[in-house]
């Protein structure tokens, strides 16, 4: 058989699809000999260069760890910096034509491409990052985020001197919504007099506009600071103004070694492998899985040594309740900024309102725009 | 607000203005020269590349910016064989060269992508930067600001006072002219060309080096663009470029202030405030065609062959 040149840097997504299509010919002549035993072809694609040290390098640590957990039995390729649009749907087609009996599509923006090649080919396992459109042979999984940064929260409430939290949002989206209000639960836990600022930067991935945004957060009074957006500019301002901030996506501890207390990470490795293992003994079934804290779809990087020991032991205490499904941080009573109860004691939110979560909870300053 | 906070204020406005200065001056050389390059973005992305890439490797920044500058000086120079050589259209080659630096840029720094560096510090000037205020608010920079406020006044005498700038600056309006009164059209186009691929490469390397340490792609986010408009904005005229990306740069930070400050504009709103201004601008310089007539470069965008 024609050994598939699996993974190897790509020069740009223009590139990386026309050697999809010589890996195409290469497997079709070299399937008809495939054996039983043959590796189970599994194939990722990504919305960024796996380089992006945020969202789509956490899914490629995802794939190393599965070829290190099943080793000989997977063969995994992957196509980077893959645009949401027309161009998704052929690399997934021809990544389903190549051979691949699972992939993994990980950006929203493949939904409608993923179900329409899932419908083509039903003999192919897919599976799409947070979507939720689910077919036969479609699973969708995410991690519940939020959970990370209500964690975050309470050791940003424990560290503050100046009760004032900043967060640098990207778009005012419901996922995002929700995380600044966890993180502001999450402060209010340990300290009920906290207040979070919020900027809104209206894109995902400018360096320098997240920078201003942090910059202006610390000169309105912010000393712990947070961010939903993809560099680590925000990290960057922490470390040189001498104030704290958290990493999100990835460790940044890198950028900011004094200014990090912990990070958000999501760690897809786990649920890769448990997929892996499933279609190999042909248990897949399709399901719609939310990964957090309990299962270790959801990390947090070591806590900074400088953070007060009462907040690292709330922070231990909070993570072991939620990972013991004793504690949920969209928990009741929870009031929006008018005050009024928006979740019961006694209850917690429920999952499609969490999805659509347009408000924020008491103590966040300022309103969403509309 | 507080002393502080303008203090805050007008030290981000500054910071974010630097390599619109930079980019904007070269630029503004560039097309003094009758030579309109819309490149500047993809040289500024190859200078920031390029300049981390030094930076880290060698450990001296200044060994980065000199790096930078000869890149964008390059990329430049592909610009310039192909529009002041071979003739091409100006403005096709100077949009194929943005995506060119777009692409090379982030082909160059994969492996760099994610690695930290050691951005620039402010310059410590003894007791200049510990005065009160005017401490904080004047010499608390890094070398590259006070750079770009050095360079405006390098090219205002330049192209004001000096015999070289005056020539620039006739070859600019009337190529077939000066070419017959004896000076050298093709070549005063190619220093003015690589000057303008330096500054874009010293702006680029500010924003990988300085503005936010580290190396992504696509980082300048469309700031050679806004450098770009800047030159219209300010009708060719160093001092308006310097003011003008103040301007920009303090708009943008002042949206900011005003989400902090729980103005409820709307922050997309706000994000088009800077180029509503530059319409706004245009709109009325255009009201009054003398100003834009007597700076606009008449030879713009055109070319010139000595032989034709």
């Amino acid at each position: 058989m024609k050994p598939l040149a699996s993974v190897e840097p790509k020069p740009s997504h223009g590139i990386s699809r026309w050697r999809v299509g010589l890996l195409a010919l290469g497997l079709s002549l070299g399937l008809a000999s495939a054996s039983a035993a043959a590796p189970l072809k599994v194939a990722f694609v990504y919305v960024g260069p796996v380089g992006d040290a945020g969202w789509s390098y956490a899914h490629d640590q995802g794939r190393l760890a599965l070829e290190k957990e099943l080793g000989a039995q997977v063969k995994t390729t992957y196509v980077e910096s893959v645009p949401e649009g027309a161009d998704a749907e052929r690399v997934i087609r021809q990544l389903a034509v190549d051979g691949n009996q699972l992939i993994f599509t990980t950006s929203f923006g493949y939904m409608e491409a993923t179900v329409k090649v899932a419908r083509m080919f039903p003999k192919v396992v897919f599976e799409h990052a947070t979507g939720f459109k689910k077919t036969k042979n479609l699973g969708v999984y995410e991690t519940r985020f939020y959970e990370g940064a209500y964690l975050l929260g309470v050791l940003a409430g424990g560290t503050t001197k100046s009760n004032t939290l900043g967060f640098v949002g990207s778009f005012p989206i419901p996922e995002v919504i929700r995380n600044i209000d966890a993180f502001t639960l999450g402060a209010q836990s340990v300290n009920p007099k906290i207040k979070t600022k919020v900027i809104w930067v209206n894109t995902w991935y400018d360096p320098g506009k997240e920078r201003q945004a942090a910059e202006t957060l610390i000169a309105q009074g912010a000393d712990v600071m947070c961010q939903n957006t993809d560099s680590p500019a925000t990290l960057q301002v922490a470390q040189e103004k001498g104030v704290y901030a958290c990493g999100w996506d990835s460790d940044m501890s890198r950028f900011a070694p004094k200014a990090q207390i912990s990070a958000n990470i999501n760690n897809w490795g786990p649920y890769y492998v448990k997929v892996a293992r499933d279609v190999i003994a042909g248990t897949w079934k399709p399901s719609d899985t939310k990964l957090g804290i309990a299962d270790g779809g959801v990390k947090l990087a070591p806590v900074l040594p400088s953070v007060p020991a009462a907040a690292v032991k709330a922070f231990e205490d909070k993570k072991a309740a939620i990972a013991a499904g004793t504690f949920a941080p969209f928990q009741g009573p929870i009031k929006d900024q008018s005050g009024t109860v928006r979740v019961p004691a006694g209850s917690v939110m429920s999952v499609p309102d969490m999805m659509a979560i347009n408000w924020y909870v008491a103590g966040v300053e300022g309103s969403i725009p509309k | 607000m507080s002393l502080d906070t303008w203090i805050a204020i007008f030290v981000s406005t500054v910071v974010a203005a630097t390599p619109l200065i930079y980019a904007a001056l070269g630029e503004l050389v560039t097309e003094k020269a009758g030579v309109l390059n819309l490149g500047v973005e993809g040289m500024m992305l190859v200078g920031a590349v390029v300049g981390f890439i030094v930076g880290v490797n060698s450990g001296s920044l200044v060994l980065g910016y000199l790096a930078a500058m000869l890149a964008g000086v390059l990329m430049s120079l592909v610009f310039g064989v192909l529009t002041i050589t071979l003739q091409a259209n100006q403005v096709a080659t100077g949009l194929a060269l943005t995506l060119f630096g777009a692409g090379l840029s982030a082909f160059v720094g994969r492996s760099y992508a994610g690695q930290p560096i050691d951005g620039a510090d402010a310059l410590h000037i003894p007791l200049l930067s510990d005065l009160p205020v005017v401490g904080a608010l004047l010499f608390q920079f890094n070398a590259l600001v006070y750079g770009s406020i050095a360079l405006f006044f390098a090219v205002q005498w330049f192209l004001s006072r000096s015999h070289a700038g005056l020539r620039l600056r006739a070859i600019g309006e009337a190529p077939s002219v000066s070419h017959a009164i004896g000076h050298p059209v093709q070549k005063t186009r190619y220093r003015a060309v690589m000057f303008g691929g330096a500054c874009s490469g010293i702006a680029g390397a500010y924003l990988s080096t300085a503005l936010t340490p580290m190396w992504v792609e696509g980082m300048s986010s469309g700031r050679g663009w806004i450098a770009l408009a800047l030159v219209v904005f300010a009708t060719w005229k160093p001092l308006r470029v310097l003011l003008g990306a103040y301007l920009f740069g303090g708009v943008t930070v002042l949206q900011l202030y005003a989400q902090g400050f729980g103005l409820t504009v709307p922050s997309e709103f706000l994000s088009m405030l800077p180029y509503a201004a530059t319409i706004v601008v245009l709109v009325i310089i255009c009201r009054d065609p003398k100003t834009i007539l007597l700076n606009q470069p008449a030879s713009l965008g055109k070319g010139f062959h000595p032989d034709a």
